[in-house]
């Protein structure tokens, strides 16, 4: 587990949007390395890329210069092995399927004997305290029960990797304490390897254990910070010096990075 | 229930009066001057309400009034033998097969061009204005052609109404169609891509439940072209059974009673077949897990 292997290797990679106009430097220029294990956050203003670098790993997005690996392999290779599994903003349910239902199309396409479907549906769901919900349909759920069930259906297939696209910003702040800490529960009981989109300083620093602050027009990486927070992490060691320490970094880091016109 | 009342039966029965008044006038107006021609010849001179009672009890009116369409309709529906040729019951359900025939081929054919299109771009650029103009040509011009073309190469009957339905059916289906299967937001179609899901995989499980709603939508529409195309076909084909060809027999011989309730017995299908229609959509909405409305 400690052998930091290299799950995501970047180098140079850059994507240029044609648009009408003109060009959109989406990403410019980067470089990062992401180990086994780790939960490594992106984080900066709109139009920095940190969506854009998350779905170029996840082989949404193609690459105009540069390389990119994921377990070594192209993105699209590693698609194709289903490498990862994805959360999006929006839950992104099925309405037309009950929540067992959606956790298992995942499975049902990778062709999952019915059995192995049924075990795993059960598996994941109480993964994220769903159990009771599974004959529902989302508009039955509120808005974080969806979004933990589409973290269910990105877990269901045992994906090594996560990839997490501000997955609880739709959220109020109290549901979304609740899921990170949840969240860093399950990463500390599946040993995965996330990769975290998201716009609040807090929820990085809290959940990482490498926070990667970019900056927009070009979308480039300006600091990459290693957190030295313990993995144990209850919720009040947001008020700890260590912790503050660490937010004021990546907050410097945002301000270095933009400029802000007024 | 009174809530009920007022929100929905009450306004519907005051524009129902509403019509009934105008078609009353309508129908006194139109008859009066053949009922007047009739008296002067008779050399009656009635009172003015036996006059406006006599310009509703005409045997071949130029409007009948709404009591004598009502009589006739029920005398032709419910006491005659459902295999009698004065039965409504008989040529509704005559029109009715030819109908539900070509509703059912033209869904089906609606489909298939649907996802052609959706999946095969030249179709996308070749397909949609053929279909377009299909249902610019008037229906009633090319019934005809459609009924001698088939007769001369032997296939008469059922199926040649059929097809005529077919053609004005198969139309709402595939441009509803096409619209319910690209309706899937892109957030879908990329969590199908992080499966690294087949084109029949996400066209299965993502593009065809997502067009169900859709699908009833357009189908509700393709039922009562259905019936409209059934009913043409009936014209041109020398039909003796159907709805219509109660109609055309009616215009022949100046039967106007005869007509009207042929076309109430018509409008009454199309009510029936759109509810049912909306009915077995509610059901597979339910069963898809919609909210109760």
């Amino acid at each position: 587990m400690t052998a930091a292997m290299p799950v995501i290797e970047a180098k140079k990679l850059g994507l240029t949007f044609e648009t009408g106009d003109g060009q959109v430097h989406a990403l410019s220029n980067v470089d990062l390395t992401i180990n086994t294990g780790e939960f490594v956050s992106f984080i900066g203003p709109s139009g920095c890329g940190k969506t854009t670098f998350l779905r170029v790993i996840a082989d949404l997005e193609q690459p105009t210069s540069g390389t990119i690996t994921v377990n070594g392999m192209t993105p699209q290779q590693a698609r194709e092995q289903r490498a990862y599994g994805y959360v999006f903003q929006a839950a992104g349910l099925f309405p037309w399927r009950t929540i067992e239902r959606n956790v298992a199309l995942p499975l049902e396409i990778m062709g999952y004997s019915k059995q192995e479907i049924a075990e795993r549906i059960g598996r994941t769901l109480d993964l994220v305290n769903l159990k009771g919900f599974e004959k529902k349909y989302p508009w039955q759920l509120s808005g974080g029960m969806q979004q933990r069930a589409s973290i269910a259906r990105a877990l269901a297939f045992d994906a090594d990797l996560l990839l997490m696209d501000e997955p609880f910003g739709a959220l109020d702040e109290i549901v979304r304490d609740h899921l990170n800490e949840q969240l860093l529960k399950l990463w500390a009981r599946t040993e995965k390897t996330i990769g975290f989109v998201t716009h609040s300083i807090p929820e990085a620093v809290y959940l990482s254990t490498k926070i990667v602050v970019m900056s927009p027009r070009p979308g480039r990486v300006t600091d990459v910070i290693e957190s030295d927070l313990p993995r144990e992490r209850p919720l009040d060691i947001r008020e700890s010096p260590e912790f503050l320490a660490i937010a004021a970094r990546v907050r410097d880091g945002l301000r270095a990075g933009h400029s802000y016109e007024d | 229930m009174t809530d009920r009342l007022r929100d929905k039966i009450w306004p519907v029965t005051v524009i129902l009066m509403g019509i009934l008044a105008a078609w009353y006038v309508g129908s006194y107006s139109m008859n009066a001057p053949f009922q007047r021609d009739l008296d002067r010849r008779a050399g009656e001179t009635p009172s003015f309400s036996e006059f406006v009672v006599k310009t509703m009890s005409q045997p071949k009116p130029t409007l009948p009034a709404p009591h004598q369409v009502a009589q006739n309709f029920f005398e032709n529906t419910f006491l005659r033998k459902v295999t009698s040729s004065r039965s409504l019951v008989y040529h509704a359900g005559i029109t009715l097969s030819s109908t539900l025939a070509g509703f059912a081929i033209g869904t089906v054919l609606g489909i298939l061009i649907a996802v052609g299109i959706v999946h095969v771009t030249a179709l996308d650029r070749s397909l949609m204005p053929w279909i377009i103009t299909s249902q610019t040509i008037p229906i009633l011009a090319l019934a005809p052609m459609i009924i001698v073309v088939l007769a001369a190469v032997g296939i008469t009957g059922l199926l040649p109404k059929a097809l005529i339905s077919t053609y004005l059916s198969f139309f709402p289906v595939a441009v509803g169609m096409v619209k319910g299967l690209r309706s899937p937001d892109v957030l879908h179609l990329d969590l199908m891509r992080t499966y690294n899901a087949s084109r029949w995989e996400t066209f299965w499980k993502l593009r065809l439940p997502a067009s169900v709603p859709f699908l009833f939508a357009s189908m509700k529409v393709a039922v009562a072209a259905s019936l409209v195309g059934a009913i043409v076909g009936e014209l041109p084909t020398g039909a003796i059974a159907g709805i219509g060809a109660k109609l055309l027999n009616g215009s022949y011989y100046s039967q106007t009673i005869d007509m009207f309730s042929a076309l109430v017995a018509g409008s009454i299908v199309a009510a029936l077949l759109v509810a049912a229609v909306g009915i077995v959509g509610k059901i597979v909405e339910r069963n898809m897990g919609g909210r109760a409305a």
